[in-house]
């Protein structure tokens, strides 16, 4: 009765179901490629990352935000990248980097726990689909490479289903009790009070394991441990690495400097730890949602919903800004507030995720975001 | 919710493992009336306010001996100050009446050193038993509360001891705190509410918490010495005089004037403790007794009639204020005020008016009578609704998990730290209106979360359950489908008893 794999199994039966048909088809010869997913949760700002500094009402609306950007080097004629991503830059000039804008999930409201349920699941509400896209992608890759990691002491929701899949904890970081946190959540699904409450402490807790400890020390250390078990040839093939700290209500220009140097700092380990392996890596550096385009009365932003998306790696298709530009006027804006957006964040991963593999991208969409119909994958991302 | 899962949970304090679901649930609520005990062993070997006192006795009169050796007066008396609890929020509250000793010392302000260093180790000794006092009666009650045969009685007792409430911060109330459950609330639980607000108004724990053992009437005989050598400030000090009047009876906003409260605080002079008051009263109070007794000080006493709330009481000693204790004890605004609370707690966050009314109309017809008041509840449709009423409090929580665990003796340090933790220190909910007994108070994310770390802890250690058998014993005929899936499908079963605790269902009452 108390047998983990059936819980799993039973609870998924529609995902599974989807996923075990076209495995076949999927299968592939081997492969040495390396996917890496890092999670930005929190909501990160994506104009304060992938700055849109030629649109005429961006330094209106930013104010004091848009300063960063002043000097920063332009990606192309709308685009500017945030002066902390240094390495990211370089890798944007050697065409390894791509960043998407304008991008948003399904999710259009603004809780952050609902909104990492749909990113990470892969659904296109929360909790409509109960297991995550990333672990559904081990089913496209041959069994014996199927492998995964999670890079911190939870299994992400992304990486949960009927795949098995490893986690491995940078030391200090209490691993006793995530199952029960992780069944406390689902059993609270049908509760509206205990759903909130409980939401609200694991987004704080998630918050708390932020990017910008140690002066990016830590992160480049969570990026070097992720090479370290992506690097050997029975190594996973699949990590994720959960980033947090990115929900900057206050303070947000020194707060997300310090975040960005993180992530600067995470990438470049990334790159280094893998060496000649960054050839066949992918990274998506992805959110649940953007924030506000106006600055709040504290110096930070409010919860949103269009923002940036990133794949670097050696195989990218880099060096562009993938943007159909819905501008920033008051008019253009989402619900009078929010970067309206223009690309569908499943399509991004989808067409990322096939063109990286070699794998049918409809397929691929079907088996990843089964709830996403008609969706089209994105073409030309690898 | 069942009838029987009601009775268990929202009358009583959770269903115990190891004993049979009631099968008469209402008869199971009545029948402990006469099967409740006011002293059970656990409670007769906890602390007293006799031996509590002693040693806070004990501790002054040394405190006085190293003024006396020193010669000079201090600049401010010593342990004033509110003592810290290990793991608690800081103390709110202050003696009223004594000047805050600061607690890192003033640079140029050093006394020698001698003295210092024995007033201080005095002081930490006197804090140290105080706070094993505190620790000690904690673990009785939830000793108690664990294994007691009459849990909607006791139920009882915890509502009156937080309706009756002292806070556990400052030195003289922190080992005083239980003992005021355990001597003014447990004998009267099941009698008249008169007699149980006479018998909490003159415990040591309420005379010195809310500062009545050192209001002086200001032409009282000893008001009159001071004032003549005019050299200090002495007088009234209303504070337990409001206090009464606006949280243990009438309620505030009822009528009563700012002209009332002073006219009872000047009535209630003379009440104080002996042996261990302080100020200028505490000789005058000291004279006989022994050390926590209520003692009414003539010397203290305001002389005169005093006209309360339109009535006037004749000048006498200590039957004055106890006349317009009586008074104020079955006044129609105290039914209500206790009617409202009780269908607080009983039938939900929002009083549901109907029942508010009847239940004042028992108390108002029976003079108080808290067995006809409890009949009244228990018969009353508004505290059987199927829905769960309330959000459990920290200490429901506790107890009913350990309980569910068949726990029979809480650990006093465990059970202490435990609540510090799950926010909801015993006796000390740092004001005397008591802690909140509404879900916005006790409902937030990070109090979920440690009830979760807890509940994992508590599953640890509970030894070979079946989670899946216990659930229904705790909630019998209540446990959603949803909840029988969860803990069905769980790795391990600590893991399901942790999941159980923490389950909606139990999460409520």
């Amino acid at each position: 009765m108390y047998d983990r794999r059936s819980f799993i199994g039973a609870s998924a039966a529609g995902a599974l179901a989807l996923a075990l048909s076209p495995r076949m088809a999927f299968a592939k010869a081997d492969t040495d490629k390396r996917f890496v997913f890092i999670i930005q949760r929190g909501a990160a700002d994506g104009l304060g990352i992938v700055a849109p500094v030629g649109d005429p009402a961006f330094v209106g609306a930013r104010g004091d935000l848009a300063a960063d950007f002043a000097t920063a080097a332009k990606l192309d004629s709308m685009f500017a990248l945030h002066p902390e991503l240094s390495v990211l830059g370089g890798l944007y000039t050697k065409k390894q980097a791509l960043f998407a804008h304008a991008v948003a999930s399904p999710y259009r409201d603004r809780s952050h726990f609902d909104g990492q349920n749909v990113l990470e699941s892969g659904g296109t509400s929360a909790y409509q689909v109960k297991d995550g896209w990333l672990n559904r992608l081990l089913g496209v890759l041959p069994p014996t490479e199927a492998k995964a990691i999670a890079v911190s002491a939870t299994v992400p929701l992304a990486l949960r289903g009927p795949h098995d899949v490893s986690s491995y904890a940078p030391s200090g970081l209490p691993q006793a009790s995530d199952d029960l946190m992780q069944r406390v959540t689902m059993l609270y699904q049908g509760d509206s009070q205990l759903h909130a409450l409980w939401s609200e402490a694991m987004n704080t807790r998630q918050l708390t394991s932020d990017l910008a400890g140690g002066g990016g020390a830590n992160a480049a250390a969570t990026g070097a441990l992720a090479a370290r078990l992506l690097a050997p040839a029975d190594g996973a093939r699949i990590a994720m690495i959960e980033t947090g700290g990115w929900d900057t209500h206050t303070q947000q220009r020194q707060r997300l400097a310090g975040q960005l140097k993180g992530l600067d700092a995470m990438i470049a380990a990334l790159q280094t730890g893998l060496g000649p392996l960054w050839n066949d890596t992918m990274v998506l550096v992805a959110t649940e949602f953007g924030r506000t385009v106006a600055v709040n009365g504290t110096g930070g932003t409010d919860h949103g919903t269009g923002t940036a998306a990133m794949l670097i790696g050696g195989g990218v298709r880099g060096g562009r800004v993938l943007a159909d530009w819905p501008g920033l006027s008051p008019a253009a804006l989402f619900e009078a507030r929010d970067l309206k957006p223009t690309l569908q964040l499943d399509a991004f991963i989808g067409g990322a995720v096939a063109g990286h593999f070699g794998v049918d991208p409809a397929r691929t969409m079907a088996a990843l975001f089964p709830e996403s119909k008609r969706v089209a994958a994105v073409r030309g991302l690898v | 919710m069942t009838k029987a899962s009601i009775a268990l949970n929202r009358f009583g304090l959770g269903a115990r493992g190891d004993q049979p679901v009631p099968t008469d649930p209402l008869g199971w609520l009545t029948g402990q009336f006469a099967k409740y005990d006011p002293v059970p062993d656990v409670i007769a070997s906890a602390p007293t306010s006799a031996g509590v006192s002693a040693e806070l006795a004990d501790y002054f009169r040394q405190q006085r001996a190293l003024r006396a050796q020193q010669g000079a007066k201090p600049a401010a008396p010593p342990a004033a100050a509110a003592v810290a609890m290990p793991g608690a929020a800081p103390a709110g509250l202050q003696m009223g009446a004594q000047p805050v000793q600061p607690r890192t010392p003033v640079p140029g302000a050093v006394p020698p050193p001698g003295k210092d260093d024995a007033m201080r180790q005095a002081r930490q000794f006197a804090q140290r038993t105080g706070r094993g006092d505190y620790a000690g009666a904690v673990g009785a009650r939830a000793t108690n509360a664990l294994v007691t045969e009459t849990p909607f009685v006791e139920r009882l007792v915890h509502f009156w001891a937080n309706h009756f409430a002292v806070s556990a911060d400052k030195l003289e109330v922190i080992g005083l705190s239980g003992t005021l459950e355990f001597e003014a609330i447990r004998p009267h639980v099941l009698g008249s509410f008169r007699d149980m607000l006479l018998a909490v108004e003159q415990h040591p724990a309420m005379l010195l918490y809310l500062d009545q053992a050192v209001s002086v009437g200001p032409t009282s005989p000893l008001g009159l010495k001071i004032a003549a050598r005019g050299n200090r400030k002495v007088g009234l000090n209303e504070n337990l005089a409001r206090e009464i009047l606006e949280l243990h009876t009438l309620g505030v906003r009822t009528g009563y004037t700012q002209a009332d409260v002073t006219e009872f605080a000047r009535a209630m002079t003379g009440w104080t403790v002996a042996g261990i008051g302080r100020g200028p009263g505490s000789a005058a109070a000291g004279t006989d007794g022994l050390p926590g007794d209520f003692v009414f000080a003539a010397p203290l006493h305001e002389p005169g009639d005093r006209m309360i709330m339109g009535k006037r009481y004749p000048a006498g000693g200590v039957e004055q204020a106890r006349a317009v204790l009586f008074d104020v004890a079955i006044a129609p605004a105290t039914a209500t005020h206790i009617a409202t609370k009780l269908a607080r707690h009983f039938a939900g966050d929002t009083p549901p008016p109907a029942m508010v009314e009847r239940l004042q109309t028992a108390f108002l017809t029976s003079g108080g009578d808290l067995p006809t008041l409890y009949r009244a509840l228990i018969a009353s449709p508004e505290a059987w609704v199927e829905q769960p009423v309330k959000f459990k409090t920290p200490w429901e929580w506790t107890i009913s998990s350990m309980r569910a665990l068949n726990v029979k003796v809480a650990d006093p340090q465990v059970i202490v730290g435990l609540l510090n933790q799950l926010g909801q220190p015993t006796w000390k909910p740092g004001q005397p209106i008591g802690f909140d007994d509404i879900a916005g108070s006790w409902a937030g994310p990070d109090a979920v979360l440690r009830r979760v770390e807890a509940a994992e802890r508590f599953a640890a250690r509970a030894g070979n359950i079946d989670a899946r058998a216990l659930a229904p014993k705790l909630l019998p005929g209540s446990v959603s489908p949803a909840t029988q899936t969860a803990l069905a499908n769980c790795e391990s079963p600590a893991q399901a008893v942790a999941l159980l605790l923490v389950a909606p269902e139990f999460m409520r009452r």
